[in-house]
Order: structure tokens, then C-alpha cells, then sequence
């Protein structure tokens, strides 16, 4: 033990903090990377290190200053303006959406099923403060209810987006009775084997979901005799949606239910102390957000015309959570940014593709050390800085 | 004697090999929560790693011209050593500046730490499995009708020989006092003089350490890993630590065990497909039936 603590306080030494810990990161890189990168990675680190000694340390992730300014001016606009802010911008995406091509409405499609999804998740992760890990379930219920209902007894998309919906939030329930007692560490294992256990179903109940190879032949929306065929059509749609999540969300968000989600969130015994019936509450929480998982899942397999039980893996938990992580845990327009920011991401990354994974992991661990509430933090949360910082 | 008897005990002895393994994994688990309260989730990660890192070390030894015995022995070493300190250098990096935040910040770097870890095996050293090196002897002892290889006597061996020497080192010695002191809190025992990061960065080696000999063995059983081994197998540790009672050493022990028998014999009466959908079946029945597990006491939550 006495040579531990003697290596320990040689390391604390600062005259040797530098090339120690660019030993330490090399050492510990050189078996899985060889010793080309390895040494690259102890200069880079050696390089960092003495920047951090000589040079200011960056103590937080900027926001772009042109993106921070912009919200400030939004955050300044009189009220009526800043009501009808969202509402101009969903008309201006629509009318965009007669002048981009295809390919870019597909991906912006794409972008709109992940807004919902991160909505959904950002209502019980966000606003209750309920970790949930399996939340590709409630999206993959959502989609092959569409998928099955569909192929099997000719119910249209508009009769399923609702029931796809009712049946993720009836899954969210059966999930919710039994495990929300848990604490929140417990919960987000919990849901995790739920999400496993949903797609291990998926994949293995033949009868039902045709296993591994999926549903063909899903019908595609149509209104009113109007059939849907276009990318353009789709993003219309999913603009619709959106908007609509959002306006609803906006609400719930400032309502007795969203206020009491928050005390129930930073403070759990001292919600339920003011009268807050948590349990309820979070039940609420968890199939509100299975329903809008619902509701994205069906909308995904109206666009896919396919579903198959590796469109719901683990994976995709992760993604729509990075998404709120990114926006900002708990608001409604950070939920969609996020989603959007990271849908166009891989577009934007081409080339370098295979390590946008590796850049989420690292982004996840950053923002939570460095910008815990987001690129767009939430209302509550900033309304508290600023009483904080009044004192 | 062969026919059902032999059949259910050959199942059990399966269990019993991967269940061990579980063990080692699953002390990792329970020693971290047990101090500091959090699921580490890029244990699983630590596991891969190790069994990777066990993989390249013994190659390279051998292309060195190292006899078998003294490469497998010192790759081992290696591997431990390795593999602990990316335990410490993840606790330094992604938990401990995140300490004293809210509760889920903890949670999500950790699982960022694990797509991190997943990613960097798989960029590094490729998405084919990686091959154990040796072809070890498959031999074994049999006797009226079940067998038992060498490698899975030699699994159980090493298991319970660490198992015993982390149970006394966590009961005997200083720095095992200081960690249940730590355990069960965090300010008085730095209020007495126990150094908690020093703790803390000690559980997290050790843990990962054992995490690491885990990965070893399971190459060597298998003969060959993947990089996305991690998830699942870090995935049933965690139901093993659960299931024992989670922040309790024996019980993630009895909890790996469990585990692994009850996981064989799902598989071989059940059928293979359905092997996760138990263990997590479990997993679920434990938190609503019994949340301290089998050998926890009910602590009321701490407020």
C-alpha cells in the first residue's frame, strides 16, 4: 500500500503530471492499438496537458455564440410572438418542403420519427426524471401493430395510429405497475430487459411477427382516397405530428401535471411530502411517452412499408436518448433539436462514418461533465440559474 | 449411468463453469455500487476488454518464443493490471467529476463509457472474432457419464480461489476496512482519515481486475471473443449481482452461480433462444418479489 500512495503522489507532482498521465493513456491504448497510434495518443495527450498548464483550460463546452445569441432574441420576443414563433417556422418547413429533394426530405423524415420518439422518451427520462433504457420497445410495438393489424385484417394507418399508440401506452402501464416502486438506478435495468425481451420476442415468435425476417407488404397511409407515394407526403406528415407533439407537450410541460413532475424529479420525498401522488404521476409519465413511441413506431412502418425486430434494438434506445441528452433533458424544443442535429449528423459525416458511434459514447460522457442540461436547456432549469445567480 | 440423471447433472456443471464467470463479473458490479451507488455500466465493457487485451498479450508472448505455462501466467498478470487500470481511469474521467450531481448524469456517462468502449475494440481491432491463440487440451475428467473439462475445473478453481481471497481481503486487511467504511459512508469515513478517492480508485481496479481474469477464462473456454460480448455478458452480471443481493460480495457470488445453472437449464429444457428472456425474466421477478435479493437485508433508502 506505502508504494501506492508513493506512485500516487508522484503523479500529483505537477512537474510530472503531464508525461505521466501521457504515459498511463498510451500504455493503457498500446495492446489494442499498436505502437504507431498508441504514441500518437500519449503526444496528443502530453501536447493537451501542457496547453492545460501554460494556456487558459477550457472549463465548458461553448455553445456557438451566433446559436446562443439566437436564443437569446427568441427568449427576448413579446409574448405573442413567441407563441406564434413555432407555428411560422412549422409554415416556412412546409413550404420548404416544396423546393428540397427527395433524398434531403427522406433524411428530414427520417429526423421527424426521432423527434417523436425523443418527445416520448423526453417525458418520462426529461421531465419525471425516470430513466428508461428499453424505449425501442414501445416503438417497436407501435410499428408491427400497425404491420400486423394491417397485413392481417386491412386496418388503415389512420384507425392504428391511435391503437398502435393506446397498445404501447397499455405496454407502458403493464411495465410501469409492478417496477416504478423501484428506485431509479433499478428502473433503467429494468426497462433495458423489458427492451431485450420485447425484441427476443419479436425475433422468435414466428407465428406472429414472421421472426427475423419481418413483415412485407405493409400498406402506405392514405387520406381521402389520396395515397401516399412521395417523400415528400411522408414529411408532411411527420411535420404534422411533430407539431402537433409539440404544442401538446409545450402545454403538459407547463401544466400542474409537468410542474409536479419536476419537484417530483429533483426530489422525490419532498414531492410526496407536498401532497404530489408520485406513483400516479409516474405511471402517467411512463405511458404518455410509450404512446408517442407508439405513434412514432406506427408512422415508421407506414414509411418503411416493412418491419423487422432489428429496427428496435438497443442501439436505438441509445440514439433517442442522446438526442434529449443533447437538446437538454426536459425540453420540448431541445428534444427535436437533438433529434434533428443528430439525424442530419451521419449525413454531414460522411466518410468518417464509422466512428460517429464512438463520438456519441465520448459526447454522452462530455455533455454530462461539462453542459449537463443541454444545448437547449429547459425552461425550469434556466429560470433557476438565474435565481441562483441573483442570490 | 446415463439418461436423465446424468443429463441434469452435466447441465448443472455447465451452469455452474459460466456461472462462475458470472461471479467474477458480478463482484465488479456490487463492490462499485456497494461504494459509491452507482450501476457501472461500462462493466460489461471492462469484461470484453480484459478478454481481448488476455488475447493480444498471450500472442504476443508467444511470438516471443515464451514457453505455454509461463505466457499464460504472465499474460494473465498483464491483463489484470491493464484491465484494472482502465477501470480506474474510466472512475477518474467519467464518474468522478460527475459526483454530487444528479442522480441520472452518472448513469448516462456510464453508458456513454460503454459505447465508447464498445466502439474503440471494434475500430481498433476489427468487428471478426479474435482468436485465443492456443488450442488447449479438451480433455477432461468423466465420470459416470458427465464430464468435466479441464478448462471448466480449472474455471471453477481460479473463481473460487479469488472469491476466497476478495472475501478476506475485504474482512482482513486495512484497506479492506476502509472500503466498508467507505460503504457505508462516504463523509464519516473521510471525516476519519480514510483517503475515499484512494478507495474508490482501489475498488474500481480490483473490480475490474476480476472482471479481467472473467474474460480470460471465458476466452479460453470459448476460444475466441467479440467485441460486442460486453453488453450481454455484463447485462447477466448485473441480474447476478441483483439477484444476490446487490452491494453484497457473497451474494453476488451465490447470484452468479444461480444464474448460470438456472441459464443452462433453460437452455437445455427449454430451448436456446429463449436463455436472455430468463435471465432477465429473473431479474424482473427479483426486483418485484425481493429488490435486496437473496442474501440482502432490507435497508430502508437512504433520503
Amino acid at each position: 500500500m506505502r508504494i501506492v500512495a508513493r506512485i500516487a503522489a508522484l503523479l500529483k507532482n505537477r512537474r510530472f503530471a503531464a508525461p505521466a498521465s501521457a504515459l498511463f493513456f498510451g500504455l493503457l491504448a498500446l495492446p489494442f492499438m499498436g505502437l504507431a497510434r498508441a504514441s500518437i495518443l500519449a503526444l496528443a495527450v502530453l501536447l493537451f496537458r501542457f496547453a492545460a498548464l501554460f494556456g487558459r483550460v477550457p472549463s465548458g463546452l461553448r455553445i456557438p455564440r451566433g446559436f446562443k445569441r439566437t436564443r437569446a432574441l427568441f427568449a427576448n420576443l413579446p409574448a405573442p410572438a413567441k407563441r406564434s414563433a413555432p407555428l411560422l417556422l412549422a409554415a416556412l418547413l412546409a413550404v420548404a418542403a416544396f423546393m428540397l429533394d427527395p433524398y434531403t426530405l427522406d433524411v428530414a423524415t427520417t429526423a421527424g420519427i426521432y423527434a417523436l420518439l425523443a418527445l416520448g422518451l423526453n417525458v418520462v427520462v426529461g421531465m419525471a426524471g425516470l430513466l428508461v433504457l428499453g424505449f425501442a420497445a414501445f416503438y417497436g410495438v407501435g410499428a408491427y401493430a400497425y404491420a400486423i393489424l394491417n397485413t392481417h385484417y386491412g386496418l388503415g394507418f389512420w384507425t392504428c395510429l391511435p391503437i398502435g399508440g393506446g397498445l404501447a401506452a397499455l405496454f407502458g402501464l403493464l411495465l410501469g405497475l409492478p417496477t416504478l416502486r423501484l428506485r431509479g438506478d433499478y428502473l433503467a435495468i429494468v426497462t433495458l430487459g423489458f427492451g431485450e425481451i420485447t425484441r427476443i420476442t419479436l425475433n422468435n415468435w414466428d407465428s406472429l411477427t414472421n421472426g427475423p425476417n419481418g413483415i412485407l407488404g405493409v400498406a402506405p397511409p392514405s387520406l381521402f382516397g389520396f395515397s401516399f407515394d412521395h417523400p415528400r407526403h411522408y414529411f408532411l406528415l411527420a411535420l404534422a405530428l411533430v407539431s402537433l407533439s409539440v404544442f401538446f407537450l409545450k402545454r403538459l410541460d407547463k401544466s400542474r401535471i409537468g410542474r409536479a413532475w419536476v419537484a417530483m424529479r429533483e426530489d422525490e420525498t419532498a414531492a410526496e411530502a407536498m401532497g404530489i401522488p408520485t406513483l400516479r404521476l409516474k405511471l402517467l409519465a411512463f405511458s404518455l411517452a410509450a404512446f408517442w413511441g407508439g405513434v412514432a413506431g406506427v408512422f415508421f412502418a407506414g414509411k418503411q412499408l416493412f418491419v423487422s425486430p432489428e429496427s428496435f434494438n438497443f442501439l436505438e434506445s441509445v440514439m433517442v436518448l442522446c438526442m434529449i441528452v443533447l437538446g437538454g433533458m426536459g425540453s420540448v424544443p431541445g428534444a427535436v433539436l437533438g433529434a434533428v442535429l443528430l439525424s442530419f449528423l451521419p449525413e454531414v459525416l460522411r466518410g468518417v462514418e464509422e466512428y460517429r458511434l464512438l463520438a456519441f459514447g465520448l459526447a454522452m460522457v462530455l455533455m454530462m461533465r461539462y453542459r449537463p442540461a443541454g444545448i437547449w436547456p429547459e425552461a425550469h432549469r434556466v429560470l433557476e440559474t438565474r435565481e441562483a445567480s441573483r442570490g | 449411468m446415463t439418461g436423465p440423471g446424468a443429463e441434469l447433472l452435466q447441465q448443472v456443471i455447465n451452469g455452474l463453469a459460466v456461472g462462475a464467470v458470472y461471479a467474477l463479473i458480478a463482484l465488479g458490479y456490487t463492490m462499485v455500487y456497494g461504494i459509491i451507488e452507482l450501476i457501472n455500466f461500462a462493466h460489461g465493457e471492462i469484461y470484453m476488454m480484459g478478454a481481448y487485451a488476455g488475447i493480444i498479450i498471450l500472442s504476443a508472448l508467444l511470438a516471443l518464443g515464451a514457453p505455454l505455462g509461463l505466457a499464460l501466467a504472465m499474460a494473465l498478470a498483464a491483463t489484470l493490471l491493464l484491465t484494472g487500470l482502465y477501470g480506474v481511469a474510466t472512475e477518474r474521467l467519467a464518474y468522478r467529476p460527475l459526483r454530487g450531481a444528479s442522480r441520472l448524469a452518472p448513469l448516462i456517462s456510464a453508458l456513454g463509457m460503454s459505447i465508447f468502449f464498445q466502439q474503440y475494440v471494434l475500430l481498433s481491432q476489427g468487428a471478426r472474432d479474435k482468436i485465443f491463440p492456443v488450442e488447449l487440451s479438451s480433455g477432461g475428467f468423466s465420470a459416470a457419464g458427465v464430464k468435466v473439462s479441464y478448462i471448466q475445473s480449472a474455471i471453477l478453481l481460479v473463481a473460487t480461489l479469488l472469491m476466497a481471497g476478495l472475501t478476506l481481503f475485504v474482512n482482513k486487511t486495512r484497506m479492506g476496512r476502509a472500503m466498508r467504511a467507505t460503504a457505508q459512508d462516504p463523509v464519516m469515513a473521510s471525516l476519519s482519515g480514510v483517503p475515499v478517492n484512494g478507495v474508490i480508485a482501489v475498488t474500481f481496479f480490483i473490480g475490474s481486475a476480476l472482471a479481467a481474469v472473467a474474460g480470460f477464462m471465458i476466452a479460453m473456454y470459448y476460444g475466441k471473443v467479440n467485441y460486442l460480448v460486453g453488453y450481454i455478458a455484463g447485462l447477466k452480471a448485473f441480474v447476478a449481482a441483483v439477484l444476490g443481493g446487490i452491494g453484497n460480495i457473497p451474494g453476488a457470488m451465490v447470484g452468479g452461480l444461480v444464474l448460470g445453472v438456472v441459464e443452462s437449464l433453460a437452455a437445455g429444457y427449454i430451448g436456446g433462444e429463449y436463455k436472455d428472456v430468463v435471465a432477465f425474466g429473473i431479474l424482473i421477478v427479483v426486483l418485484i418479489a425481493r429488490p435486496a435479493g437473496i442474501l440482502g437485508a432490507r435497508l430502508p433508502e437512504k433520503v
